[in-house]
């Protein structure tokens, strides 16, 4: 039964005029000021640009660390830092730039952008939305707090077992690595479930399956990934500092346990996460080529189908990370067919990228020629990842740095090349301003000179033998010249990113004003002001097609029917986006930032006594309550 | 010019099921703690292969007070889906009702694990086979006790002015993740307590 309540005196923007309508409306999902009120901010708006800078700010630190790493090798023998720090620097870099800068970077974009593009005017489960933001802030500031207080995990980014226990590794840094994924790990899973919910049912009515823009599904995709991926490690890491803290036996072969065990669920974790990272990155590159060729993109069903399916075969994908632990032949083999078998569903999607330029008419702005940038960077990634997929070659280069230039090029080439552009994309309809193209191609030669002097270079130091992780090499050796050049292209990489800083710095200050659409895009993003209102629209757009803003002209079909003084919003039908309910959407709250407080307290408690779970629970249980507790009599109709 | 094609202002303001957005909240905190639930019994399998320890750590389990958590769990089922029909009819005697029965059941389980606990022949720091009982007991105890809990505000809600309206949705929405505290375990019981019998 849905029963039909009857609300004659509530004001519906149908009622008002425009002028009116945005300042009402305004009113009503705008964010209070004070401390208060900035704790409390349930707009997705803001907690993504949250996310985005506090991302950004890892992705410097973790520069910085790499930075120092490479200023170490440039030359043999050198002592620079010690090999006690520079497994420390290399654990740090790894961990930052994969958990605090490549996942939830990605996550910032959809934030801010899947509600604006399927037309609604907020995510789902805002507040939940606000809580994992400071859940991940909290995470991101104990490892490095931890770090400046000499807690500092020294095993690797995937803190193998049994380095990483307890007899090998008595200090907590390990212990902070393991509360920092459980930090993480619930944040980005948190996101997941907002955004599937967003995009499933929060769609503007009209946006059917079929009108969906690219970049949603594959935040969709994305989100599903986290979902299956995340759990694996969590329960690891969990497990992991179990066995370090209440001495449990997972990980320990003599009492019936595996250290392998920890490698099957990390990476069973662990290539999806590459996916995980790297989708947002494609996200962008749909956008990007679409609106800078003037066409959308070529091929909607087969891209669509290949994110699905890349989805589908990233979990099938594991084992090739642990070829040299003594796998059954068969096995091996599965894994090397199924590592090659998913450069068919990106080599689509580059080949539709590729046909859509081919046939638009495309204009070289700073975002196309990032994304240029990363056609090559990927490729070239991706062919020496087909090189790696198989079990001969990968056993002569494993733990090489031939494996460091491969995954520096899938990684930076797949989705900073891509984030770079998508922050010169978007930052108009962030900021209002438009950002200096003449420092965008600047700050790409510098970038994709760096990057390839930095890291081609690596893929021979590999093949001649020099291994990862290692503070230092002998001069005997030869490999200081390529090293050297690897570092001075570390440093002109490191300096692009300075420039971009620079750019954002003087563009948001004093950039010429964008307007709504600088760029005469199609997705609904761009149909609303720059910056958008808190309302993200004022009327809710009804969509009839899968590029709106290029095929509607002046004439703008609109839902009408929403109350102007409460936060509702349209649900509607999974497939063909039908009205279906006017829900409430939740209004700012505190609660949230008290409770992922507390959560913080009780995880970092846990580290020095279980006991602090014990105590924790209660009060995070407390203070969730409060959260849910309807405030008004309203928030039940 | 905008122009308005539609209007919605006749839309109910929540309904149940699939309709809303909770319920695909609710439906996709079941997926990922589902994938938690069969990697830790993955983990589980995985060792009992390969670890040649494992065949005589793995002393099976006392059957009673887990049969009593097992009998008692899945005919929770059967008041859960009276209290979603209640709430789909928006019926709140029955609902507060019921939801007071559920609460007392979610308590009586808890004493259940609790006494399951307390009859494990390994403890968590014995071996891995004791770990994983641990872990997995635990795991799901921890799902148990968090809808108990859940039920217990709720059912305090409707006792309230707020017993109305949207909360009928929560209550079906409760009611639906139980079942799914209810299905994870059946797969648990047979690994934890019968597969090392076999």
């Amino acid at each position: 039964m849905s029963p039909v309540i009857e609300e004659r005196h509530e004001t519906r923007d149908s009622d008002l005029g425009d002028e009116e309508l945005r300042a009402r409306l305004s009113k009503t999902w705008g964010t209070t000021g004070g401390l208060i009120g900035v704790l409390s901010t349930v707009d997705h708006k803001v907690i993504g640009i949250r996310y985005a800078v506090t991302a950004f700010i890892f992705l410097l630190a973790g520069g910085v660390l790499a930075i120092i790493m490479r200023l170490q090798l440039a030359r043999p023998d050198s002592h620079l830092v010690g090999a006690e720090l520079y497994n420390q620097l290399f654990t740090m870099h790894g961990t930052t730039m994969m958990f605090l800068f490549g996942v939830p970077v990605g996550e910032a974009f959809a934030i801010y952008l899947v509600p604006l593009m399927v037309g609604t005017r907020n995510i789902a489960f805002p507040r939940l939305n606000a809580f994992s933001y400071y859940v991940y802030l909290f995470g991101g500031l104990m490892l490095w707090g931890g770090f400046a207080l000499s807690i500092r995990p020294d095993v690797g980014w995937f803190s193998y077992v049994p380095l990483a226990n307890l007899d090998f590794t008595p200090g907590k840094g390990p212990d902070y690595w393991a509360q920092m994924i459980t930090f993480t790990e619930v944040a980005a899973l948190a996101v997941s479930v907002e955004i599937i919910v967003t995009v499933l049912k929060q769609r503007a009515p009209g946006m059917t399956l079929d009108r969906i823009p690219l970049f949603v599904w594959t935040m969709l995709v994305h989100s599903f990934i986290i979902i299956f991926a995340m759990p694996a490690v969590m329960l690891a890491s969990s497990m992991l500092i179990m066995d370090r803290l209440v001495s449990t036996q997972f990980f320990n072969a003599d009492a019936g346990g595996d250290p392998l065990l920890w490698q099957h669920l990390f990476w069973f974790f662990g290539h999806p996460e590459v996916y995980i990272i790297f989708l947002p990155g494609t996200a962008f590159v749909s956008a990007i080529v679409a609106t800078f060729s003037r066409r959308p993109v070529f091929g909607y069903l087969p891209m669509v189908l290949s994110l699905i399916a890349i989805g589908f075969l990233s979990f099938g994908l594991w084992v090739h990370h642990m070829f040299v632990t003594g796998l059954p032949e068969v096995g091996a083999a599965f894994f090397t067919a199924s590592s090659m078998a998913i450069a068919i569903p990106n080599g689509v999607q580059i080949f539709c990228w590729i046909a859509t330029l081919w046939d638009g008419k495309p204009v070289l702005k700073a975002p196309l020629i990032f994304v240029l940038g990363f056609f090559f960077i990927f490729v070239a990634g991706g062919l020496s990842g087909v090189m790696l997929a198989s079990v001969p070659i990968d056993t002569q280069t494993h733990d090489t740095y031939f494996v460091v230039a491969h995954f520096h090029y899938v990684l930076i080439g797949g989705t900073v090349f891509p984030l770079v552009a998508a922050v010169y994309y978007w930052f108009p309809k962030v900021t209002g301003r438009l950002m200096d193209e003449q420092i965008g191609k600047w700050q790409f030669a510098l970038a994709f000179i760096g990057f390839n002097t930095a890291f081609f270079p690596m893929h021979l130091l590999g093949l001649y033998g020099m291994p990862r992780r290692v503070y230092t090499y002998p001069a005997e050796m030869g490999w200081g010249g390529l090293n050297l050049l690897a570092s001075a292209g570390a440093l002109f990489f490191f300096a692009s990113f300075l420039l971009m800083l620079y750019n954002m710095v003087i563009s948001a200050r004093s950039g010429p004003p964008s307007g709504d659409n600088p760029w005469d895009a199609d997705t609904l993003e761009w149909a609303t002001s720059s910056p958008p209102q808190p309302q993200n629209f004022d009327r809710i757009p009804f969509v009839t097609s899968g590029s709106p803003l290029w095929s509607q002209g002046d004439d703008t079909p609109v839902v009408s029917g929403l109350k102007v003084d409460e936060r509702e919003l349209v649900v509607t039908s999974i497939t063909e986006a039908r009205p279906d309910i006017r829900e409430e959407s939740p209004a700012p709250s505190i609660w949230p930032f008290l409770a992922a407080f507390a959560t913080a307290v009780a995880f970092i408690g846990s580290i020095y006594t279980p006991w602090a779970i014990t105590w924790g629970s209660p009060v995070v249980a407390i203070l969730l309550v409060a959260w849910f507790w309807p405030k008004t009599t309203e928030e039940n109709a | 010019m905008a122009r308005s094609v539609i209007d919605v202002s006749g839309l109910p303001t929540y309904a149940f099921g699939s309709r809303v957005t909770p319920w695909w909240g609710t439906f996709s905190f079941c997926l990922l703690e589902g994938t938690g639930f069969a990697l830790g019994i993955g983990g589980y399998l995985y060792l009992a292969v390969t670890n040649t320890h494992w065949a005589k750590d793995a002393v099976p389990l006392n059957l009673v007070w887990s049969a009593a958590f097992t009998l008692v769990l899945v005919a929770s089922a059967i008041p859960n889906f009276l209290i979603k029909r209640a709430a789909l009819q928006e019926n709140l005697r029955s609902v507060r009702l019921l939801l007071l029965a559920m609460s007392s059941v979610g308590l009586v389980l808890i004493v259940l694990r609790i006494m399951e606990f307390s009859a494990l022949p390994v403890r968590w720091s014995d071996n891995a086979y004791g770990s994983f009982i641990w872990l997995l007991l635990g795991l799901h105890g921890v799902h148990v006790l968090t809808d108990v809990a859940d039920t217990l505000v709720l059912t305090v809600l409707m006792f309230t002015r707020h017993g109305t309206g949207k909360r009928f949705s929560d209550a079906e929405d409760n009611a639906f993740y139980w079942y799914f505290v209810v299905l994870s375990w059946l797969p648990l019981y047979a690994v934890l307590y019968w597969l090392p019998r076999l």
